[in-house]
């Protein structure tokens, strides 16, 4: 909300339901945010909270199976209406999309050259030759070793963390203005998933590119994000910068979050889970969804969905562990 | 596109497939097939529909290998000219199944919803009935003859190649690479043919291998009925029709060209399972 002007995508009210038997199912509830060029922006939550359906929202892939309703503005365009042909040319051309499993999200029967070179057909002008030198120019770019052999070389005779390299060139391709990044690091072994959030987070800034990076795992973001939204039941609970959120959080579901990730502790100690599971979108609570397993609940939780208040630091709870700042200092 | 899928495979699956004798085998039948269908002059002693007086009803010998029948035509010649007719009804009653089948099966795989609830329901209907009668019911309307062969067993068989088509489509749909074409902002034409379909295709091609073998089968079963090849052209189901009624005097009548159904069908089936095969490894 801080610079809705300058912002290079600005999401107001965003919500994506599907009908499933008769029932309407609302996976994502009036989502908002803004995300400055060159920000790179965590979503954070649960599974089956609304983080990758928020991101397939964005790119128009969640229409065709649901109804996406609110406002996507991207360079003055609101990308929710926009129709599916101009949205094409948008799609992986200005906003580019990686996926969490790099073993399935190449073709098997196509050489990554083949794949990269595709990308540049569709988004460029560039000629063959053109191509051909950018291509290996992307494989050096995300580290991939002796590229100019390697186009010829199948996905199977890559490595996973390899594999995510290249889906991560071919993203790049057509230099993206923002890269939504999908749990990119959850396949891959931990070693890896430093070197990929590295490459990613070095690529952002020497491009200037945007990411907003959904993951679950609290580490990661932590490392990466300049700046964090929680989300818990398809709607954000928080928001704020990635220091505020983790050293001070707001709500009692980061809290929660926060206190299950093992730090320091003793050897055979029970480990801090939060009590009861995710709600079923079948039947949401009337009230915060948090409410049921929330140990700080009151009244007003029960009836009635918190809206998300203040301003740099951003919490959607009657009751937060602290007032947030310039939100009338109700708790 | 498939071309490209055979020579682009890893060098190391062709060589499993070749080890296979069986495959092997089925090859040598297969090509020896295709070459009695494309000249049958060549390999033929006799012509197939000359009448030969002095020799009717002769056993199998050294002049007439599989003997001759009641008109004194050579059988060793008829079934050997029969082949071009019966490979012709190989390919013909299954290549446009499999074209409209790959076509049909790959869009309402793809686009599901209303499209494919119309498609199930005709897959339905079409699949309640026995194949064969269906094929018959439709060559009765048209009329008999080859021809109208192909068209009845086209108007049938594309369901099976669709429905088949359509599931590994959908299979596919689920792998991550769809999804990024997607957010690649490919055209869906370019997602569903040019990387979907040749990582479904495998399947489809191997039933369409099985499927030539029983394309013979039908043809000569609705040859035989007299609802398929007119007589006297040389077809193996009319030349067991024709065989028929002089089975305890004259066997190699309707045994012959039996054995060749048999033979080609072995071929078609035993290349079927070496492409399986060949085609399975990756990685």
């Amino acid at each position: 909300m801080t610079q809705s002007n300058s912002a290079l995508l600005s999401v107001k009210n965003l919500s994506t339901s599907f009908h499933v038997g008769g029932q309407k199912l609302r996976a994502v509830d009036e989502v908002s945010f803004d995300l400055a060029a060159g920000e790179v922006l965590g979503i954070v939550g649960e599974s089956g909270s609304g983080k990758s359906i928020t991101l397939r929202s964005i790119m128009g892939l969640a229409r065709r199976y649901g109804e996406v309703t609110g406002e996507v503005m991207w360079q003055g365009e609101n990308l929710v209406t926009k129709p599916e042909a101009q949205m094409r040319k948008i799609r992986g051309k200005d906003i580019a999309m990686i996926f969490q499993e790099p073993m399935s999200s190449l073709n098997p029967l196509l050489t990554v050259g083949v794949q990269i070179k595709e990308n540049l057909v569709a988004h460029t002008e560039l000629d063959k030759k053109a191509r051909h030198l950018r291509a290996i120019e992307l494989l050096d770019l995300v580290g991939i070793p002796d590229a100019l052999r390697r186009l010829n070389d199948y996905p199977h005779q890559f490595s996973g963390g390899m594999r995510q390299r290249v889906m991560i060139a071919i993203a790049l391709a057509s230099s993206p203005k923002l890269l939504l990044a999908d749990e990119p690091t959850t396949a891959l072994d931990v070693t890896i998933q430093n070197q990929i959030l590295k490459l990613i987070l070095d690529l952002s800034h020497e491009l200037g590119m945007s990411v907003i990076l959904v993951t679950h795992d609290l580490g990661v973001a932590a490392q990466t994000c300049d700046r964090l939204a929680v989300m818990y039941g398809g709607k954000l609970v928080e928001k704020g910068s990635t220091r505020d959120v983790l050293r001070n959080p707001l709500h009692r579901y980061t809290m929660g979050l926060l206190q299950s990730v093992p730090e320091n502790v003793e050897p055979r100690t029970p480990l801090f889970s939060l009590p009861g599971t995710p709600p079923s979108l079948m039947n949401l609570p009337k009230g915060c969804a948090f409410a049921p397993r929330c140990a700080h609940a009151v009244d007003a939780c029960v009836e009635t969905k918190p809206p998300l208040e203040g301003t740099q630091h951003q919490v959607a709870c009657f009751n937060p562990t602290q007032p947030p700042v310039g939100a009338g200092g109700q708790s | 596109m498939v071309k490209k899928l055979f020579f682009r495979l890893p060098r190391k699956s062709h060589m499993v497939a070749l080890k296979r004798p069986s495959f092997l085998l089925g090859l040598f039948i297969l090509i020896s097939s295709i070459s009695l269908a494309l000249f049958p002059d060549l390999f033929a002693p006799y012509d197939p529909n000359v009448f030969d007086y002095t020799a009717i009803k002769q056993p199998p010998s050294a002049l007439h290998w599989f003997g001759t029948d009641n008109l004194g035509r050579d059988t060793f010649s008829r079934v050997i000219w029969a082949y071009s007719v019966n490979m012709q009804m190989a390919l013909f009653a299954t290549i446009f199944c499999l074209a409209i089948g790959i076509f049909v099966g790959a869009l309402v795989g793809y686009y599901g919803g209303v499209a494919d609830m119309i498609f199930g329901r005709c897959v339905d209907a079409i699949i309640t009935f026995p194949f064969l009668v269906l094929v018959i019911a439709v060559v009765a309307v048209l009329g008999p003859g080859l021809t109208n062969m192909y068209i009845a067993i086209t108007l049938v068989g594309w369901v099976y190649y669709a429905r088949l088509m359509r599931a590994e489509i959908m299979g596919q749909l689920g792998n991550d690479y769809a999804a990024a074409g997607k957010v690649m902002g490919y055209s869906d034409r370019r997602i569903i043919f040019r990387h979907l379909l040749p990582n479904a295709i495998t399947p489809v091609i191997v039933y369409w291998m099985t499927d030539m073998a029983l394309a013979i089968l039908l043809g000569s079963s609705l040859g035989y009925l007299g609802l398929g090849a007119q007589p006297p052209q040389a077809e193996w189901g009319v030349l067991i029709a024709e065989g028929r009624n002089f089975i305890t005097t004259a066997w190699w009548l309707s045994l012959m060209p039996g054995i060749a159904i048999v033979l080609t069908g072995l071929g078609f089936s035993l290349v079927g399972d070496g492409i399986t095969d060949l085609m399975r490894p990756r990685g």
